[in-house]
């Protein structure tokens, strides 16, 4: 990084990547649906919800490019970035498993979301709030569909609910992540500049859990804590994620198409 | 061939973009729609300024070349179609003519302030049902008439 980056800049910098990073992971896993939905209909819907990640993806890497004096485009940071270099959460990266995992997923980051860029619309930094304002029309409706997906997968026959409880147990502890905060993410929140992470974190149980438990679904007790996205510290899935992802641009630079 | 050389004035510009559809409604104009939000002569160029519907709107790139070639079918070729992110597109931005347009094409415009049930744009019904959140586009869902049977797409609302 060039010297001449503020510190401020610098963790602004870190954290537009960590909103990319999750938006793009989240919006590459969806798009793998493609042709593979559980029927027509849902295909195109995974797939416009996808459209809208990257699309956000694209809003942020393209304002962490501008921030920084190395010019590197929003395009080199998706595509030329290796997986240490990663900021998002683990869950974000996580294979797209079945549908009932990948619409209990989707509904812990859609709520999530809300949160977040409901928060970050007040941000003092007027081009995120900007982006946060847009993204946020986005979001509600991708959660009014998940959460309506999620009851109706819980509330059905015996085998969607088996397939959503084990998704439950299997994805619950990834959640906590979602809300981990470093020290810079710490500056940027005494500067005003994104939300309190604690708030959207008491928000988001109040939420979820009100839901999980409409939808007669069991909270797991106890399992292993997901942890590290913000350090750089994925799982064995961003490498092939990035690989499928990242291997046009890497094979053929500069090409266009 | 510049705008200055062509003696070109905002209004010639102006109706020629008035006649750039959206690409996949084919039957409702860029400005018809919102997406058309500012045309200037700048020096010797005519710089277009055009907002996204939806952030990951696809159809954004053909928008962009479908308005150079609309210009450069009128020998104006020092164009710049620049893609801004101020103001957010809204279905508020839909003008009337538009929405009509849309519901001539069979697709149900977003719900009107007041309005309250989404009508079937083929009999007018408004005995609908939501098939799927999402249709053939992101900016629209899927619909049936529980009367005449149909399925419609119909543009949702977004504000």
């Amino acid at each position: 990084m060039n010297q001449t980056v503020t510190v401020s800049e610098q963790a602004l910098y870190q954290y537009l990547l960590r909103l990319a990073d999750s938006s793009l992971t989240m919006g590459q896993r969806l798009a793998e649906w493609c042709g593979h939905g559980p029927y027509l209909e849902e295909d195109v819907a995974l797939t416009n919800v996808s459209l809208d990640a990257i699309g956000h993806a694209q809003m942020f890497y393209q304002q962490a490019a501008a921030l920084t004096s190395n010019e590197k485009s929003a395009d080199d940071l998706a595509f030329l970035r290796d997986a240490h270099e990663y900021r998002n959460p683990i869950i974000t990266e996580l294979p797209r498993g079945d549908f009932a995992y990948t619409t209990l997923k989707q509904y812990f980051i859609d709520a999530f979301n809300l949160y977040l860029f409901t928060g970050l619309q007040n941000s003092n930094n007027e081009t995120l709030a900007l982006s946060a304002r847009k993204a946020l029309m986005e979001v509600k409706y991708h959660l009014k569909r998940s959460e309506a997906w999620v009851e109706r997968l819980a509330l059905s026959t015996e085998t969607a609910q088996l397939k959503i409880q084990k998704a439950l147990d299997d994805l619950w502890f990834y959640t906590p992540e979602l809300f981990e905060v470093d020290e810079d993410m710490q500056g940027l929140i005494n500067a005003a500049v994104i939300p309190d992470y604690d708030e959207i974190k008491q928000n988001w149980r109040q939420l979820v859990e009100k839901h999980l438990n409409a939808c007669e679904l069991k909270l797991p007790e106890s399992g292993w804590v997901a942890t590290g996205g913000l350090a750089g510290e994925h799982s064995e899935h961003l490498g092939y994620l990035l690989a499928e992802m990242q291997f046009l641009p890497r094979a053929y630079p500069g090409c266009e198409w | 061939m510049t705008a200055s050389d062509k003696q070109l004035n905002l209004a010639t510009i102006e109706k020629i973009l008035a006649a750039v559809k959206d690409p996949e409604i084919p039957v409702i104009s860029i400005r018809d729609l919102g997406i058309l939000q500012g045309v200037e002569i700048t020096g010797d160029a005519v710089v277009v300024k055009i907002i996204p519907t939806y952030s990951g709107c696809p159809a954004m790139y053909a928008i962009q070349s479908d308005i150079k070639n609309a210009l450069a079918a009128h020998h104006i070729t020092a164009v710049k179609v620049m893609l801004v992110d101020d103001p957010i597109w809204t279905t508020d931005m839909i003008s009337k003519k538009g929405r009509a347009a849309m519901q001539a094409y069979g697709i149900a415009p977003p719900l009107d302030v007041g309005q309250k049930t989404i009508k079937c744009p083929q009999c007018q019904s408004e005995n609908t049902q939501c098939i799927s959140e999402f249709g053939s586009t992101a900016c629209k869902a899927l619909y049936r008439c529980e009367d005449c049977l149909e399925p419609f797409d119909y543009f949702k609302c977004h504000a």
